[in-house]
């Protein structure tokens, strides 16, 4: 804590901002990069795209919506949202790779 | 703590008395003006949703379409549901009473957000005209699922503007939501542990869980079928690209879980009513409160069983079946510990324990006929026939109007200051709940039969079922109309209430009929459990609820 009377609020400086956000730009170069790699649109790429995303996300979430700097209950709630979204996401794709799939004309 | 007792024929300061100008009501941060802002909104949407269900039905009393075409039918019962869900289950208990009570229970002055709070009810307000707005300029035909591909490719109806309406309406609800989580972590009275707090509370903080957590994602599916529609970009139309079954994946993340949040207020409801006229403490207190939780979380896992004819994998509904029946547990907890709260309880029959032993009946139905719709191999059965409108209705429109109706009741004293007529009030609820069972049961039957929903057209032999449904429908319209003219008869005239008619445990009641606008004028300090109504005295609890009460024990 930077300021001792105010416990709410955290001042973050603003090299940590630029750093970040000159990560979260290296991590768009990644990704770029990563799609460009020989094995185009294969399930690796997928894998690392997704990878880079959530890094990305955690950047965000921890720094710019300066969850890093909150109390526990603030951090139980963040992870709850990725809890959710994880559930959504297993659910979803579960249905995916197991669904007996129709051939679409134009689109097999 | 003190109650500020008014002496004889003066008028006390009270937060309806607080500035009676429009002015004052429209910008107001007083979360118990914001309730009666809602309670008249919601009021007005029940209407006209009403008024479309009565078109549905009317319509159905022959088998042939001869009150309107096939496309006003689709736009009337599409409209229905969409003004019915979007504008008065979802909000309705939680905008209402939730708004109201939340923080007098937890003994706070206002919610933690007073300003979001009002922001809340603008957002309602204007999705819900843009959506009225988008029925009389031709209406949607959609059903209130909007389904792709029909919805963002096909459909030559208001699809767009209503879209947009439920997207602002959702956000209306997140704002409460979030309002709600804060204040329960934050502002609760100091001795208010988070193990006595009331389980209308509890209830309250699972719902606000699943608005925060859900809603998100079905507005932005919502906007997706709206950039599909306007862009043509290919998202969930197969011959764009996309995929209609994972619109029903987003669709129905948040449209189940938006059950619960219909549901789970409701059963606050009903353990605080319960509590009060079987004069015990809940049976399992932790259980009650977390299978509140439980619902919430567990909830979030069954979406996929509206899927099971959609072409989804078999392996994906085998799971969600499993999952689907696991819902079944925290609910009956519910009903089980209600039950053993009544037992050797003093049980007095006023209005709201009429409307509670409704609300368990329905419950109870409409919870049972849920496991032949979770199931694969009866599903494929009765999907989407009139089996799933009875289900639904049991469940959603039953539970959520017993719920609101018996909460109306029994802190109408609170609100108003006035006792409303118990006679009447009693007759009422008996009307709704035989008009309710008249209306929905015989649909049960007639989705067995095969009934399709949606369809205005149907088979002779399934007319004397469908004249009943309408007939039952003429009931309930009559015992809707009845509270809305005995409400605001007890307003002038109503007996004057007092702090604490029903001499019930809980802050609420600890503060001045209508509250004051501060709500309580001394910080409350809670230093006993909840529902301690064993340690109170019956005689003084007898003492205050004189008048018509029929008390069985």
């Amino acid at each position: 804590m930077n300021n001792g009377h105010d416990t709410h609020t955290h001042i973050v400086p603003i090299k940590v901002y630029l750093l970040v956000y000159v990560a979260l730009l290296v991590l768009l170069v990644a990704t770029v990069g990563a799609a460009y790699l020989p094995g185009h649109h294969t399930l690796l790429n997928n894998v690392i795209a997704l990878t880079i995303a959530v890094m990305k996300a955690v950047l965000v979430v921890l720094y710019f919506m300066h969850v890093r700097y909150s109390t526990r209950l603030t951090w139980l709630w963040a992870s709850a949202g990725f809890f959710w979204l994880v559930i959504m996401f297993i659910l979803t794709l579960g249905d995916y790779f197991t669904r007996h799939w129709v051939p679409v004309q134009g689109w097999e | 703590m003190s109650v500020a007792v008014a002496k004889p024929g003066e008028i006390k300061h009270n937060y309806l008395n607080a500035g009676d100008t429009v002015r004052s009501w429209l910008l107001t941060t007083d979360h118990k003006r914001i309730a009666v802002l809602y309670l008249v909104s919601v009021t007005l949407f029940f209407a006209v949703g009403g008024l479309l269900a009565l078109l549905i039905r009317l319509e159905l009393l022959t088998p042939q379409g001869d009150l309107m075409t096939s496309e006003n039918y689709n736009r009337v019962f599409t409209m229905h549901g969409v003004v019915m869900i979007f504008l008065f289950l979802i909000p309705a208990i939680p905008a209402v009473l939730g708004n109201f009570l939340v923080p007098l229970m937890v003994g706070a002055r206002d919610l933690a957000f007073p300003r979001l709070n009002l922001a809340s009810w603008y957002v309602y307000m204007a999705g819900g005209l843009i959506a009225t707005w988008a029925m009389v300029n031709g209406g949607v035909d959609t059903g209130w699922t909007f389904y792709p591909p029909y919805s963002s490719s096909y459909s030559t109806s208001q699809v767009t503007l209503t879209i947009i309406g439920a997207f602002l309406v959702g956000f209306s609800s997140i704002f409460t939501g979030i309002n709600f989580i804060v204040t329960i972590h934050k502002m609760r009275a100091p001795g208010l542990t988070w193990f006595r707090l009331p389980l209308f509370i509890w209830a309250h903080y699972a719902t606000s869980v699943i608005i925060v957590l859900g809603t998100p994602v079905v507005a932005i599916t919502l906007l997706l079928v709206a950039v599909e529609r306007v862009f043509r970009l290919g998202i969930f139309d197969p011959a764009l690209g996309g995929d209609p079954i994972l619109f029903q994946h987003l669709f129905w993340f948040y449209s189940h879980p938006a059950v619960y949040i219909m549901i789970l207020p409701a059963m606050g409801v009903i353990s605080e009513v319960i509590a009060c006229f079987s004069r015990k403490r809940v049976f399992g207190y932790h259980f009650v409160a977390f299978s509140s939780v439980a619902i919430a979380v567990v909830g979030f896992l069954v979406w996929g069983h509206h899927m099971f004819t959609t072409g989804q994998s078999v392996y994906a509904g085998m799971v969600f079946s499993l999952l689907s029946f696991l819902v079944a547990v925290p609910s009956a907890v519910k009903v089980f510990n209600w039950t053993a709260t009544m037992y050797k309880g003093t049980i007095e029959f006023r209005a709201p324990m009429l409307y509670v032993m409704g609300f368990l009946g329905l419950f109870v139905i409409g919870g049972l006929t849920g496991l032949f719709l979770a199931s694969l191999a009866t599903d494929i059965h009765l999907q989407d026939t009139y089996f799933v409108v009875a289900h639904f209705h049991y469940i959603m429109v039953g539970g959520t109007i017993f719920g609101y109706l018996a909460g109306l009741h029994f802190w109408w004293p609170k609100m108003t200051g006035r006792m409303y007529p118990e006679g009447i009030a009693k007759l009422a609820a008996l009307i709704i709940f035989a008009g309710f069972n008249l209306t929905f049961f015989p649909q049960f039957v007639l989705g067995y039969l095969g009934m399709p929903r949606r369809y205005h057209w149907y088979p002779e032999e399934w007319q004397m079922l469908h004249v009943m449904s309408s007939a039952g429908t003429a009931l309930l319209g009559i015992g809707y109309i009845l509270p809305i003219f005995y409400l605001l008869w007890s307003l002038r005239n109503g007996a004057l209430a007092g702090p604490n008619p029903w001499g019930a445990t809980g802050l609420e009641w600890k503060t001045d009929s209508p509250p004051i606008t501060h709500n309580f004028e001394e910080t409350p300090i809670v230093t006993e459990e909840p529902y301690a109504y064993e340690n109170h005295h019956q005689q003084e609890e007898v003492a205050s609820g004189t008048g018509a009460s029929t008390t069985k024990g």
